[in-house]
This record gives structure tokens, C-alpha cells and sequence, in this order.
């Protein structure tokens, strides 16, 4: 009776945690990336032209940026839809709910679905902003990054969004880098520890990364 | 003590139920929270009433027959079964509200008794040896490390109780079939089927209708016996192997 990875829980859950994985490793790079803003426009609009010109003259103009976005779309639909997914299936498996509730699991853990949902809107939206333009505050102008992120950061939604979307992924990492090595068979009694400290520090430097931005543009260190 | 219940009553699988209350009075604190529930019985049948129908079989804590979550916690507020659950653990004038199990794969057949012929079913699939008949091996024939066999009685001790499922969110067999996968993985005497063990018991626990992993911790923290989460990690990493293994 053997079966393929996405017709198992257990296997859809390796998907998940491989795929979470992987956009894990790209937020790293990202945060890492956007601290650079602190160095001025200069420094700043020429990390995003290397982005671009990556892996020259190997690979042409933006075709290593186009890579990264392949994998990224692949691992967010294989993320979404298993844990859509999953997530029917354990509805399904508890229809009814007990008279006596208690509050249960950490917060972590309890919205690892709507957040998840959060982080997609926000991603969308995010593209749309900073990528494409097409939602973008004032005129959003190609090359110029940090003048765009200046603009995004002078608004209050721009704030409001971006702060919220940060603290859900922060959450959404805390229980889920963890929960990834659970389902990877990393875990066991003696490194539940180092993992849990890993996930919450993994959580807490990513969270104060990305929200430095939109503090140093609200509070005029970066304009 | 003097204690109000609220219980669900449920005439069969059909029908629907609802919580009931009851007042009980003269309850001991040295009964056991099933001898509770007895006395409740004696006094629904000497009322005429039917009595409240829940599992129970040796009281003493290894057979994994006794259910209830009480007060919204499986098995009630202290690390045990209900039968090993004593009356002292609660206050004179407590209103106590007793449910079945909670999962879709264990419906309710009559009041607090429910189905778990699906933990049947995972084990039918393959918590089993493959052993040759005749005299029984001398103990010592087979060398087991002694870390190996401490890890294979840690798991031994599940009684099949289900605590784990009604306590879990997502109605999860995750613990307790981790726990029949890793007794028999880590001997040598369950190493033929390593393989097979765990693809087909996860399989069925699939089939059956339990729901996945989230790794609340809601199963270890209700466990009577005290099977760790991180059996369930030890668990994936077999179903991994397994998955490796037999794709080659
Ligand atoms: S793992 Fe624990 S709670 Fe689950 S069935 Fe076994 S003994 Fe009961
Ligand atoms: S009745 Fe046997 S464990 Fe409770």
C-alpha cells in the first residue's frame, strides 16, 4: 500500500515543510537584502540592479531573478493548496466541537491558517506595490527602489499593511520552522530545545529586520 | 460532596443528543470518577430512568476502555485515566461537564460510549511480528541495545485509550499511531516489516478518517501514559525512510 507524497497526510505535510522551507530561506536573503536601504540610494537601487543582472554572463539580463521566481510561485501553490488541503481534512475529522472549550495552543499555533491567508493577500499586494507599480502611492518609478520605498513607508496604510503582514510572519515561522523539522523527522527530545530556540530567534530576527524599514521611514532615518 | 453533572446523552448513532444535568450528593472523595458516574446510574435506575451508558473495564488504568472528557480536558484534569481519576480532584459544589470523545473516525454509539474500532483497524494494518511458530526463544536469543528497548517500552505503554484524538484539534491519530509504529520500528524483532509497518498503518489512520498533524501538543499533554510529541517526529522520519526505501 504504498503512496505518493500528496496522497499521504504525512507526505502532504513533507511538501508543506519542504516548501515552507524554502520560501523561509528567501525570506532570510530578502530581510538581509533590504537592510541595505540603510547605505543610502545608491548602495540600495544597485543591490536591486544586481538582483537582475545575478549569475552574469552565465545567464542573461533578469533570468536569474526569474528563476528564484519560479521556485518562489511553485513553493507558495504547493504550500497553499496542501494546506488548504490539510486543513479540510482535519475539519472534516472533527465536525463536532466539545460544550466545555478551553482556550487551546499557543497563539502561534492557532493562526497558522488565517495567517497564512494574510501573508497571500499580503504578498499580492506587495508585488503589485513594489514590483509592478500598479497599486503603488504616488508615481512609482522602474529602477528607482528607494525612492519607492520611501513613498510606500510615507503612507499610514502602507505602514499598517506591511507592520501587520510582518508580525504574521513572524508568527507563522515561530510554529512553522519548528513544526517543519517535526515533520522532517529532525526533532526529537534532545533537540526540541534548539529547535524551539532556533524557530523563536529565526522569528524575532526576521520580524525586527523587515519592520526596521518602514520605522527608519516613518521616523525619517531613511527619506 | 454535592456536585451538578452535565452529560451528553445520545439514545443511539442516529439520533441527536444533548447535555443533560443531574445533581449527585453524598459522592466520596476517595471515588474514583467512574464510581461517580456509578452512583449517578443507581440513582437514574432506581428513578426508572435509563442510565448514563460509558466505557470502562479493568479500573485500574492498562486497559485503555475508559474515556470522557471532563471539563473539556480527555480524561479529566489530572495526567490519567478516568478510572485512575479520583473525586478529591474536584470541590464540593462543582459543576462537572462530561462528553464522549470527539472525532468523526469515533462516532458516538450511545451516550459517552463511542466506536474506536478504527484504532482496531490501524493496528489490524500493521502492529503485528513476523515470528516462527513453535517453543517460545530463549529471552536472551535476541540482543536488544537497552536505549532501543527503553524507546520500545516508552511506546509500549499506549493503551489504545484515544485520549489523544479527542483531545487534538484536527481529531489526529498521529500520536497513538506513532507510538504502535515506533514500539515495533526500533526492535529487531519488528525490523521485517519496518517498512510496511509504517506505510500501512499511516495509510489506514488516513483512510479512517483522522486528521493530519499541526503539531498543537493538545494528544501529549492528554496522554494518560505520557507518549512524548516528539514520537510523532520519530514517526515521519520512519514514514521518510519507508517511503525511500520501497520507492527504489
Ligand atoms: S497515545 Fe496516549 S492518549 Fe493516545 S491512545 Fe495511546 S495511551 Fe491513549
Ligand atoms: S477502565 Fe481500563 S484504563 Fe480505565
Amino acid at each position: 500500500m504504498t503512496r505518493t507524497l500528496w496522497d499521504s497526510s504525512v507526505g502532504k505535510k513533507t511538501i508543506m515543510a519542504v516548501s515552507g522551507l524554502i520560501m523561509l530561506g528567501y525570506l532570510v536573503a530578502h530581510m538581509v537584502g533590504n537592510l541595505k536601504i540603510f547605505f543610502g540610494p545608491g548602495e540600495f537601487d544597485r543591490y536591486a540592479h544586481w538582483l537582475r543582472t545575478m549569475g552574469d554572463p552565465v545567464l542573461h539580463y533578469s533570468w536569474g531573478l526569474w528563476l528564484v521566481r519560479v521556485v518562489l510561485v511553485a513553493a507558495v501553490v504547493l504550500h497553499g493548496v496542501s494546506a488548504y488541503q490539510l486543513s479540510r481534512r482535519d475539519i472534516k475529522a472533527r465536525p463536532a466541537k466539545y460544550v466545555h472549550t478551553k482556550p487551546r495552543a499557543s497563539y502561534a499555533t492557532r493562526t497558522m491558517r488565517w495567517g497564512g491567508v494574510i501573508l497571500a493577500l499580503f504578498i499580492v499586494w506587495h508585488i503589485l506595490d513594489l514590483t509592478t507599480g500598479t497599486v503603488h502611492s504616488g508615481g512609482f518609478q522602474e529602477g528607482h527602489p528607494y525612492q519607492n520605498v520611501v513613498d510606500t513607508f510615507s503612507t499610514w496604510y502602507g505602514n499598517v499593511i506591511y507592520i501587520v503582514a510582518v508580525l504574521a510572519m513572524g508568527l507563522h515561522v515561530q510554529h512553522g520552522f519548528w513544526s517543519a523539522a517535526q515533520t522532517l523527522g529532525v526533532g526529537n527530545a534532545t533537540r526540541d530545545r534548539v529547535l524551539k530556540t532556533l524557530a523563536n530567534l529565526l522569528a524575532a530576527v526576521l520580524t525586527l529586520g523587515f519592520v526596521s524599514v518602514p520605522v527608519a521611514v516613518m521616523t525619517g532615518v531613511v527619506s | 460532596m454535592k456536585l451538578t453533572l452535565r452529560v451528553w446523552r445520545q439514545q443511539n448513532a442516529e439520533a441527536p443528543g444533548a447535555m443533560a444535568t443531574y445533581e449527585v450528593d453524598g459522592i466520596s472523595r476517595d471515588m474514583s470518577f467512574l464510581e461517580m458516574l456509578d452512583t449517578l446510574n443507581e440513582e437514574l435506575i432506581l428513578a426508572g430512568d435509563e442510565p448514563v451508558a460509558f466505557d470502562h473495564d479493568c479500573r485500574e488504568g492498562i486497559c485503555g476502555a475508559c474515556s470522557l472528557v471532563i471539563n473539556g480536558d480527555a480524561h479529566g484534569p489530572e495526567r490519567t485515566t478516568t478510572c485512575q481519576l479520583h473525586m478529591r480532584s474536584f470541590q464540593d459544589g462543582d459543576t462537572i461537564d462530561v462528553e464522549p470523545w470527539r472525532a468523526s473516525a469515533f462516532p458516538v454509539v450511545k451516550d459517552l460510549v463511542v466506536d474506536r474500532s478504527a484504532f482496531d483497524r490501524i493496528i489490524q494494518s500493521g502492529g503485528y511480528i513476523s515470528a516462527p511458530t513453535g517453543t517460545a526463544p530463549d529471552a536472551h536469543a535476541t540482543p536488544v541495545p537497552k536505549p532501543d528497548a527503553d524507546f520500545a517500552f516508552e511506546h509500549a505503554e499506549c493503551i489504545g485509550c484515544g485520549a489523544c484524538v479527542a483531545a487534538c484539534p484536527n481529531g489526529s491519530a498521529m500520536l497513538f499511531t506513532s507510538a504502535k509504529v515506533n514500539h515495533l520500528n526500533v526492535l529487531p524483532q519488528g525490523t521485517p516489516e519496518r517498512e510496511t509497518r509504517v506505510l500501512d498503518m499511516v495509510a489506514t489512520m488516513d483512510d479512517e478518517g483522522f486528521g493530519g498533524c499541526t503539531l498543537t501538543g493538545e494528544c501529549a499533554t492528554a496522554c494518560p501514559k505520557g507518549i512524548p510529541l516528539p514520537s510523532i517526529a520519530a514517526m515521519n522520519k520512519e514514514w521518510l525512510r519507508a517511503t525511500r526505501k520501497v520507492r527504489r
